[in-house]
């Protein structure tokens, strides 16, 4: 697994795609918190970081499988998959490496961010009066969301040998887990069933987690779908001998 | 035995892509497989190599069956794709340094083999560029250094050759030639040259069925033998048909005869005696040579139909 998370992550390295996903990332969101009037902080008059982590997700629902799109579907595509699948590699350890790439990309993205909780903090009054464990929270949520961002992103990479295609099924299906699930639960009007839909997206346990408690549900729910994405990315690599 | 195929199928839905086939490769042995495109090499290849299962039958290599000793099969295999794969935005000595982690070796071994392979596959120069940039040639090199890698006792190489210039042709030739002093080697291709210059033995494959499996000279001389003889005065087909052990006689040209003999027999000096009775003046006699090419075509397109 570690020699597939090298390759892959001096791949992001060579090939500006790392560069290129955490200048976007922090541009994006540096002009969303402190130059742009609607939403800057300045503005708002609050020592609050709502911004970052509202619009950062969206954000990241574009980067992430930008990231991600690659990652199968260019050894599809060069047949380079032949080659490491001929060699003593586990695919479980080809899509970890993968997968681990990517998420320590996106967690590397999201560190640059953590100046602006200090910028705040600072700018506070009186000085530190800020919600600390809300904004931890809150970052613990946005890493475990990148987290499965990028086995969505994976998943769909595994699927077609075309990148583009691939980037619209991640984005697609990133969307539809992040605030589609809240979109479909509107559509009931019984109270039940729309708690259950809401509990299947992101945005209910992200925004749990962004009050500063860590609940182990909301941690269960977040691995359980990373891990529900890599199997079945580990199960459509193998689909190649049904 | 290196390599033991037994009864293997592959169906592909309701087409069948290898039927049945069963050869085996011994230690030290260079094995060329031929046949047409599409008639089951690669697809065989792939399996021994365990990238794709068999639907029927087993692959052995060193004795362990593929589909239930992967890891330690895949240990024992070096291959070589069709059409090279490789990660095009790598460095050859990246790229190299990558596959032999893949294999687990130490720090320090995996420094001293992919030196090794660099200057094995004669890619000292190319060490620092891109695989991108380089050549084809170049590529296939790097390629034939990454299935060597791990110093494999098997080795799988599918089409090392296909579209390669002479020059480079050769030079990979004679690297599969050199490596395979100590190793027990299977290759394909369409080449016949190629397979007649490398290989002990020949299995060919058509619509993935084994349709020879046989040592070159033998392959060579099981053939039709074919005489061709040319007079300067007039002859018939009928008059040359008296002569012994002729089978068939056909006009190519005017005085120009196609002469087909019973398998196995010289019919040269008959043909002289013939032309020394009869009094003519011959202006040309020889055997045509049995070549790989029709003896391959004789097989795959015969069992065609």
């Amino acid at each position: 697994m570690v020699q597939i998370f090298l390759k892959e992550f001096n791949g992001f390295l060579n090939s500006l795609i790392a560069y290129m996903v955490m200048g976007v990332f922090l541009i994006i969101m540096g002009l969303l918190m402190w130059v742009f009037k609607d939403t800057s902080v300045l503005n708002y008059g609050y020592a609050d970081m709502s911004t970052l982590f509202s619009f950062g997700p969206y954000v990241l629902i574009f980067l992430v499988p930008a990231i991600t799109m690659r990652s199968f579907a260019e050894e599809k595509k060069l047949g380079t998959l032949e080659l490491l699948m001929t060699k003593p590699l586990a695919e479980r350890d080809i899509v970890l490496g993968k997968f681990f790439a990517a998420f320590v990309l996106v967690i590397i993205s999201l560190i640059p961010t953590l100046i602006y909780y200090f910028t705040l903090s600072h700018l506070g009054n009186p000085e530190g009066n800020i919600d600390t464990s809300g904004v931890m929270g809150s970052f613990i949520g946005m890493t475990l969301l990148g987290g499965i961002f990028c086995s969505i992103g994976i998943l769909a990479s595994s699927i077609t040998p075309n990148q583009i295609v691939s980037f619209i099924i991640g984005a697609f299906f990133c969307y539809l887990f992040y605030t589609g699930m809240d979109s479909a639960a509107a559509l009931f009007n019984d109270g039940e069933n729309s708690l259950l839909v809401r509990q299947f997206g992101i945005v209910y346990h992200y925004e749990s987690l962004s009050k500063g408690l860590i609940d182990s549900r909301d941690l269960i729910y977040f691995f359980s779908v990373a891990f529900v994405m890599l199997l079945s990315t580990k199960t459509v690599l193998s689909s190649r001998s049904w | 035995m290196s390599l033991k195929i037994s009864n293997l199928s592959k169906y592909y839905g309701r087409q069948k892509a290898v039927d049945q086939i069963s050869f085996s490769v011994n230690d030290g042995e260079i094995v060329g497989f031929l046949g047409p495109n599409g008639a089951g090499k690669s697809t065989t290849m792939k399996i021994i190599t365990g990238f794709l299962p068999p639907s029927e039958g087993s692959v052995e290599i060193m004795g362990e069956s593929v589909t239930d000793y992967p890891m330690s099969v895949k240990r024992n295999i070096g291959y070589l794709p069709e059409h090279n794969p490789l990660y095009l935005d790598m460095y050859v000595h990246e790229f190299l340094s990558f596959m032999a982690g893949i294999y687990g070796l130490s720090l320090s071994r995996k420094k001293e083999r992919v030196i090794e392979m660099i200057t094995l596959c004669g890619l000292e120069d190319e060490q620092n560029k891109r695989i991108g940039m380089l050549s084809k040639g170049f590529r296939q090199r790097v390629g034939l250094a990454q299935a060597l890698i791990h110093d494999p006792k098997v080795l799988i190489l599918d089409e090392p050759t296909s579209g390669l210039d002479p020059n480079q042709l050769i030079e990979i030739r004679r690297l599969i030639k050199k490596v395979s002093m100590s190793k027990t080697v299977l290759f394909s291709s369409h080449i016949l040259q190629e397979v007649e210059a490398l290989c002990d033995r020949v299995v060919v494959i058509n619509n993935g069925k084994i349709v020879a499996d046989d040592r070159v000279e033998n392959l060579l001389h099981g053939g039709d033998n074919f005489f061709i003889i040319e007079f300067a005065d007039p002859v018939t087909t009928e008059e040359l048909m008296g002569v012994t052990d002729v089978e068939q006689v056909r006009q190519m040209e005017k005085f120009r005869f196609h002469v087909k003999a019973k398998a196995g027999v010289d019919i040269r000096q008959a043909l002289v005696k013939f032309t020394v009775e009869k009094n003519l003046s011959l202006i040309e006699l020889k055997q045509e040579e049995n070549s790989l090419e029709t003896v391959f075509s004789q097989l795959t397109l015969v069992k065609k139909k």
